[in-house]
């Protein structure tokens, strides 16, 4: 058997930034030989080590529990300590990498990044059990094992930031909370000893920062290396929303009922009613210039030619019987 | 080959605001000699909305609709990726919890219908890629779209979350994966290989591989598999708006001669909307947005009129 080391050589683009000293980022380029048990965060050891001991990142634990190494490769968000460097070759198909922080414009040095809006936002959720607690109980405060299965497992989250900054919504709206913190909300909001789940639904219903602005796009729940999910989380939230009768009566959640109210009608969706519908009588003329571009090319159905579903009457049926949620 | 026949889901949109989209499938299925049952009885699948105000509800619907592809003994395929995820999430819960799956069942039976699990579903891109082949479609290329430069967007609920895309479009995974993003998923080397044939969230290829069989050149740009913002487009417009417009001007950008999805959905946002979207991005966009199956049914020799070429808001002047 050979003892002999396989290596690939590998080429590492890196973003280098220094916010004191530099007055436009730019990349630096490593070659190296890399083995195959070699992770993100061996390389960017190397890098510091081997090449250039000024550049700059997080590390701490080394284990994946700390979320202080978490960067990107090719756009892809990854923990630096968990992510395998060949695996990543594999998927992009590429003997070159490119190292980037999380956010290009939060970088204070290199892949360090200013990550004060990530806690800032963290912080306004109650990221925190509130709860009155008899200092000298009589007996221990029991939590059911099914009790405890309704985190969902949203209590693994390390605050790596990976979801948040690979959100498109926190790209282009500031006020957002982002995927971490609502994923946060629900840990807390799930917890049967917490008594604050209605401040944090108060608070995550409003339109702009909270729930109802995700866009819906699974990024979050693929960039998490803990496997929180924190799309499930959000609509969770949803839910939790309307069963505890704090929605709003806005656009969004007028929006989410009228699908309710389309299917029992026609089974499928009426596109046009269903935006009338959310936006209301008014609010829907703004889409006027829309529609009427639509209708020139046959992309409006009139209501008297709204296609129905075969066999409706099975739909409403099931709608009757089977719904659980009243707005 | 033994001749493909599957049940059709269409989704909503098909029907309505894009029928080019169901014209150009029929077409395109006609043409490859691909059967296609349409489940007439079908409902709207929720797109994630009904989900979020009452799951239960939307569980038994999309359960319902499966159970007419089950009845004719068909897997399912469907021209939406937000019916797409919407249906293999409700299956994934049924498939994997007895409890779930019979009180679903309780429901069905008021109408006769049972949940058993036996159609697989999804979407008609894999459908043509794996079952159909792409060696094969290439041979039936009439008009090579070798003058164009095709800038693929692929979609967020087709390719997101990759366990679930794994599992259902590439019916590769027969063992569970587990819940969340994908990680587990890159565990062993026997499962990345397949892995690599196949789609990566962030490095996917299909549709590329598509557009190559059928001799026109892929755009290599940032924007393909980014999200277009379309399920936020009634309560936050200028994120959608803003997001519509990053993935456009990219492919712009990187000379792209036109657009292809696989989802209704993003197209309504790409060609719909590309005014108020130049508006909001502040500059000129017009690019000609096509489905998959209209892209498909150009090169295959397809008359533009019959793929529904006519309903496009943005010019189309192109072929």
């Amino acid at each position: 058997m050979s003892t002999e080391r396989i290596t690939k050589k590998l080429t590492f683009k890196t973003f280098r930034f220094n916010s004191e000293t530099d007055f436009l980022p730019y990349f630096k380029t490593y070659e190296m030989e890399v083995g195959k048990d070699e992770l993100v965060l061996d390389i960017l050891n190397r890098i510091k080590w081997e090449f250039d001991g000024s550049f700059s990142y997080r590390r701490s634990c080394r284990h994946g529990i700390c979320g202080a190494c978490a960067i990107k490769v090719n756009g892809k968000p990854v923990l630096s300590c968990k992510q395998n460097v060949w695996e990543l070759v594999d998927i992009f198909q590429t003997d070159t990498l490119l190292l980037e922080p999380q956010s290009k414009k939060r970088v204070v040095k290199d892949m360090i990044i200013d990550r004060s809006d990530f806690w800032k936002k963290h912080a306004q959720l109650k990221p925190y059990l509130e709860a009155e607690i008899d200092e000298h109980p009589e007996e221990e405060i029991k939590v059911s094992p099914k009790e405890a299965e309704e985190l969902l497992e949203a209590d693994y989250c390390i605050q790596c930031g990976s979801c948040y900054y690979a959100c498109p919504v926190v790209e282009v709206n500031e006020e957002y909370f982002g995927p971490a913190q609502f994923a946060k909300a629900y840990r807390f909001n799930a917890d049967v000893r917490d008594t604050a789940k209605t401040d944090r639904l108060e608070t995550v219903r409003e339109m702009g920062p909270g729930v109802w602005d995700c866009v819906k796009c699974f990024e979050c729940a693929e960039a998490c290396p803990k496997d929180v999910n924190p799309i499930e989380k959000i609509t969770k939230l949803h839910n939790q929303l309307f069963e505890e009768g704090l929605a709003q009566d806005n656009v969004a959640t007028r929006h989410a009922v009228g699908f309710k109210h389309s299917i029992i009608k026609h089974g499928i969706l009426d596109e046009g009613e269903l935006v009338r519908y959310s936006e209301g009588n008014i609010g829907v003329l703004k889409h006027l210039p829309e529609a009427i571009a639509m209708f020139k090319k046959g992309k409006i159905v009139m209501p008297w030619n709204m296609p129905k579903s075969k066999n409706l009457d099975e739909i409403q049926t099931l709608v009757k019987s089977s719904s659980k949620v009243k707005f | 080959m033994a001749e493909l026949k599957y049940a059709l889901y269409t989704g909503c949109t098909a029907r309505e605001s894009t029928p080019e989209l169901l014209m150009s499938t029929m077409a395109v299925a006609k043409k490859l000699g691909i059967e296609l049952v349409l489940l007439d009885e079908a409902s709207c699948c929720g797109a994630s909305h009904l989900q979020d105000f009452d799951d239960f509800l939307s569980l038994v619907l999309n359960a319902r609709n499966i159970c007419y592809a089950e009845k004719q003994g068909l897997d399912m395929v469907t021209i939406c990726n937000t019916c797409q995820l919407n249906t293999v999430m409700t299956k994934e819960r049924l498939d994997h919890d007895e409890d779930l799956k019979s009180q679903v069942n309780e429901k069905l039976a008021e109408v006769g219908l049972e949940y058993k699990g036996t159609s697989s579903v999804r979407h008609f891109l894999y459908a043509i890629i794996d079952d159909y082949g792409l060696d094969k479609l290439a041979e039936k290329v009439e008009k090579p779209l070798n003058d164009f430069n095709i800038a693929a967007f692929y979609g967020c609920h087709n390719i997101r979350p990759s366990h679930i895309h794994h599992k259902h479009n590439n019916k590769l995974i027969e063992t569970d994966v587990g819940e969340g993003g994908g990680e587990e998923a890159f565990t062993t080397e026997e499962f990345m290989g397949k892995y690599n044939m196949h789609e990566n969230p962030y490095n996917p290829n299909s549709l590329d591989r598509l557009i190559e069989a059928l001799q026109g050149k892929s755009v290599d740009y940032e924007s393909k598999n980014k999200c277009c913002g379309f399920h936020a487009d009634l309560q936050a417009p200028k994120t959608a708006n803003r997001l519509t417009g990053t993935a456009l001007l990219d492919a712009i950008d990187n000379n792209a001669d036109m657009m292809v999805t696989p989802c209704p959905l993003c197209h309504l946002n790409m060609d719909v909307k590309q005014h108020a979207v130049a508006k909001e991005m502040g500059r000129d966009i017009a690019l000609p947005v096509l489905h998959l199956p209209q892209l498909v049914g150009l090169a295959l020799g397809i008359d533009p009129k019959e793929l529904g070429l006519q309903h496009h808001v943005a010019e189309t002047q192109f072929a």
